[in-house]
């Protein structure tokens, strides 16, 4: 088994595209501009591991930031 | 100013497109995407004398560059045309560079988040099929004239509270600034003007009445200052909602309904797999991306090892860059399910499209209300397809026959 994932949005980075919000809404929220955040701090739920990478894979900004604990 | 107002000749034909490359060239509008395969194989970023100068980035990483250089790129002038007057009528935030970008910006935003357009999706999905229901029975529509110019135009006079019968008056502006204001100076300014007129009476009529809708909600901001915008910038903000929230989402549904049109097994399949819209949304996007939007070189740099000097307008082509084999594989193929997809067609950086929820809720109920009514449809070949001279680019007359070919 890997560990654990976490993931991160650098708000820097974040221009509010919202492809992560749609593709895992369990993991971001968006605040009243759009832009995205991830959910607590950052834990990805177990079985929400291939969501994680896809939100990644798609943030036109590499905005997201997956580390494995 | 522009006292001369030059109309320019029409331009020569090309012949090189490498050094001499035209987006108005008619073989650019029909099918651009050869030549943009022609000018990434010759260089990341390519210059033509034409429009006084223009440098067009052809890869994905030269795009993103440029977008995200807001020091030696400005976006005064978001158009590239034969004439470059003084910089007026400016609409911001898209055409403001840093520090005012983003507070303008960030006056934008709360009104276009995904949530906020969950609530107008039901008034979209009922312009959809009063749409629908003027045309389904004849069996065949001209798809771009009666269907996908007017959702987005409807959708946006709703939200700003303008009566949605203006339509007409809205899309002939559009296509005076967009289109005909690339050469001619005068259509370009005639039309801002009686823009510029209709908005002010919308104000006006607001300062006396109170009404729930995005003109308020903007004459209602407060600066970073406490001070509400001024006429003239709510003004500004207005002429940008309608120029850009229109021919840029009519374009993006108008292309789709073309590759369904001509593509059955995506139509049958996005009619089996619903659940798949989102992400064929996405690829349909990348695939088809309606908008180019233009920079300033502002000071000297380099763009993928390229000098660029500046006096230059650049083509920012975020269509080109979504079509660049080294980030997306099978570029020029559309698949309905691509898993990684990084397009940028709502374009990068601090300037990412205000509407990008708009445009793509308005897309899949567009799409989605078309679907459920008109599930087989193909091109008439007794018709013409049409596509937009500009910068932006989507089918302007899309002829279509309902039900299954013979």
């Amino acid at each position: 088994m890997s560990g654990k994932l976490k993931i991160h949005v650098d708000q820097d980075k974040c221009q509010g595209h919202a492809r992560c919000k749609s593709l895992a809404p369990e993991l971001f929220n968006l605040d009243e501009f759009g832009n995205a955040h991830e959910v607590g701090d950052g834990s990805v739920p177990a079985g929400l591991e291939d969501k994680a990478w896809l939100a990644k894979a798609n943030c036109p900004e590499i905005a997201i930031e997956v580390t494995e604990e | 100013m522009s006292d001369a107002r030059p109309i320019m000749p029409e331009h020569p034909p090309v012949t090189d497109w490498v050094h001499d490359f035209d987006h108005t060239d008619p073989r650019w509008t029909e099918n651009p995407f050869p030549i943009w395969d022609e000018l990434r194989s010759a260089s990341p970023v390519v210059h033509t004398d034409r429009f006084l100068g223009c440098y067009l980035p052809t890869t994905y990483e030269a795009v993103r560059e440029i977008a995200h250089d807001t020091e030696h790129f400005s976006s005064r002038r978001v158009i590239v045309r034969d004439v470059r007057p003084e910089t007026t009528g400016v609409a911001p935030p898209i055409t403001s560079d840093p520090p005012e970008h983003k507070p303008a910006k960030q006056l934008l935003l709360p009104p276009f988040t995904p949530d906020a357009m969950k609530r107008l999706e039901p008034r979209v999905r009922a312009i959809c099929n009063e749409l629908i229901d003027e045309f389904i029975a004849d069996g065949k529509c001209d798809a771009a004239a009666r269907y996908t110019k007017h959702v987005p135009v409807r959708a946006i006079a709703h939200m700003l509270g303008i009566p949605e019968k203006d339509s007409d008056l809205f899309i002939k502006w559009i296509h005076e600034i967009l289109e005909l204001g690339i050469r001619d100076d005068d259509a370009l300014m005639r039309a801002v003007h009686e823009m510029s007129g209709y908005f002010a009476g919308h104000i006006e009529y607001r300062k006396q009445h109170k009404t729930d809708d995005l003109i308020s909600t903007l004459m209602n901001a407060k600066d970073k200052t406490g001070q509400p915008l001024s006429d003239g910038h709510v003004l500004g903000s207005l002429r940008l909602l309608l120029i850009a929230g229109i021919d840029t989402t009519w374009s993006a549904i108008g292309a789709s309904l073309w590759h369904l049109a001509k593509t059955p097994a995506d139509r049958e399949r996005l009619i089996a797999e619903p659940e798949l819209m989102p992400t064929a949304v996405e690829e349909l996007l990348r695939a088809y991306s309606p908008v180019t939007m233009a920079r300033e070189v502002m000071k000297e740099t380099t763009i993928s090892g390229c000098p660029v000097k500046p006096g230059n307008m650049v083509l920012l082509s975020f269509p080109a860059a979504n079509r660049d084999p080294a980030v997306f594989p099978d570029a020029d193929k559309v698949v309905l399910d691509r898993k990684e997809n990084r397009h940028a067609a709502f374009g990068l950086g601090i300037h990412r499209c205000v509407g990008s929820n708009l445009a793509r809720m308005e897309m899949t109920v567009a799409l989605e209300e078309w679907l459920k009514r008109i599930p087989e449809f193909r091109l008439d070949p007794a018709g013409q397809v049409k596509w937009s001279e500009g910068t932006v680019r989507g089918p302007r007359q899309l002829p279509v026959l309902f039900g299954k070919a013979g």
